[in-house]
């Protein structure tokens, strides 16, 4: 498991990744009934940052504390930096409460990204389980950007129910590119819905694509990312094409303080995106 | 008929490991059918007397929602097979099916079908494990649909 471990970086605790700097919002986009998308801009003469997909920043909500939350626009482009935020405790709901000119603190980006260097010229599979798609998103948008560069692309999206799907609009948009797939999927619909229902894994064996030849990126709860895996190796991808990316609540995001240790690593500086066969067998154990 | 039937059975996935007899048994209990978008294909508590191998379309498994209208349960498309009740006692449809969009598929009689598997059970024990094999995998599914995967987060679901 070694492979998975880093040496501990001495520049980790260099003040600039330590200090939140100051964002403003300049934009909001409500995304389902939980969840809202936040564009943020450097205030005053900050620079605006670059990021790798997959990767993700500490979002500070003044004087309630800090959250990590992955980058979801494209990398392609720098101007705003665009997170998706689902609401579910202390500090993404005082996120929640921010408007327009607010200011936000960020520290990052931080983490290892998807594996859009080692997927080039091969098809890309992405999995996502609802707001899975979030941290997904860049790198999707970086494989249409660079469409020359990669085979096939499946996006495979699973929700709850239609009025819990995010990013609407794109998926559809995704839908019509030539040599891209995509399939949705919800767990409860009417009669109205006229995509798939079922759960995402479900879509796996009717997608096309080359699986001695195909990576796959898959985020989402961890159930359901385990059972995604269970259904690529059936499709036939072994562990060293799957990419997965964990999340555990995370304090510095610089392998220092160890709240989100994974095994014998830190997600914050080992992952998020990790390789399948790296982490497999911690993934299978229930008390990690 | 079955002549022409055969070669297109073939191309199904449910018989991508049947052998020529099983197949060829198969086809000769098989008609096309053709549904229009909105078509009600099954009614539930009706007689189950046939099972479907979507070639093209998709087709729904519904069941009435206590709050009225149509719950949609699952989606099956094209390579799917849909039906199982043709194999179980009382041999009744448990749910309704509607076509959601113009629908291909093979009609597989299910009494022509079950008549062959009670005087030839090498042929019933093929089609039991074939068809144990599909209510195994949608049960799976069915429970991880149950499970709410990606519904909000409960207290102490993350560390
Ligand atoms: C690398 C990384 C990337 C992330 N990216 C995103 C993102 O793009 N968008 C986003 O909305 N969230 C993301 N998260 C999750 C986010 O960091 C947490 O949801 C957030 O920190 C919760 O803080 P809170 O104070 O609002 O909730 P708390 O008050 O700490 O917790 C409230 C409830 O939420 C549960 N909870 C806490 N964290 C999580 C979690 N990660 N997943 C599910 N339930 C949780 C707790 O168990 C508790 O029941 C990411 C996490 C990591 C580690």
């Amino acid at each position: 498991m070694s492979n998975i471990l880093h040496t501990p970086d001495p520049a980790a605790l260099r003040l600039g990744t330590m200090l939140p700097e100051p964002f403003v919002v300049v934009e909001r986009n409500e995304e389902t009934a939980d969840t809202f998308t936040l564009t943020l801009c450097p205030a005053g003469e900050g620079a605006a940052r670059s990021f790798e997909p997959g990767q993700f920043n500490m979002l500070y909500a003044f004087g309630t504390g800090e959250s990590a939350i992955s980058i979801s626009g494209s990398p392609e482009k720098t101007e705003g930096l665009v997170h998706t935020i689902r609401r579910v405790g202390t500090v993404t709901s005082a996120l929640d409460r921010l408007v327009l000119g607010d200011v936000v603190g960020v520290r990052g980006p931080f983490g290892s990204p998807w594996p859009m260097n080692e997927a080039r010229g091969r098809d890309l599979v992405f999995v996502s389980g609802g707001i899975g798609l979030a941290p997904l998103r860049p790198a999707i948008l970086h494989a249409l950007a660079h469409r020359e560069d990669y085979g096939r692309i499946v996006i495979l999206a699973g929700a709850r129910s239609a009025p819990d799907v995010i990013y609407h609009e794109q998926l559809h948009s995704w839908m019509e590119e030539s040599g891209v797939e995509v399939k949705l999927t919800v767990d409860q619909a009417g009669s109205g819905w006229h995509h798939h229902v079922g759960v995402v894994t479900t879509l796996i064996p009717r997608a096309r694509f080359d699986s001695s030849n195909a990576i796959a990126m898959v985020c989402g709860p961890e159930i359901m990312m385990r059972f995604t895996a269970m259904e690529l190796a059936r499709a036939g991808l072994s562990d060293d094409q799957i990419f997965v990316t964990l999340e555990r609540n995370m304090k510095c995001a610089v392998g220092i303080c160890g709240h989100c240790q994974f095994g014998p690593g830190f997600i914050c500086r080992d992952g998020p995106v990790f390789r399948f066969d790296r982490i497999r067998h911690w993934f299978s154990q229930r008390e990690i | 008929m079955t002549t022409t039937l055969e070669p297109l059975l073939r191309q199904h996935p449910l018989f991508a490991d049947m052998d020529d007899d099983t197949i060829h048994r198969i086809t000769g209990c098989a008609k096309n059918v053709r549904f229009r978008s909105g078509d009600v294909v099954a009614r539930q508590g009706e007689a189950a007397d046939q099972f479907f191998l979507i070639r093209e379309g998709r087709i729904a498994l519904e069941m009435p929602a206590p709050q009225g209208g149509a719950a949609r349960l699952q989606t099956a498309d094209a390579g799917d097979v849909v039906g199982w009740s043709w194999l179980v006692p009382p041999y009744h449809w448990h749910f309704d099916l509607r076509a959601v969009s113009e629908v291909r598929a093979f009609s597989i009689d299910g009494r022509c079908l079950r008549e062959k598997c009670e005087s030839d059970p090498r042929f019933g024990y093929q089609m039991m494990k074939q068809f144990s094999t599909l209510v195994a995998d949608r049960l799976e599914a069915t429970r991880l649909q149950l499970l709410d995967l990606y519904g909000s987060p409960g207290p102490g679901t993350h560390p």
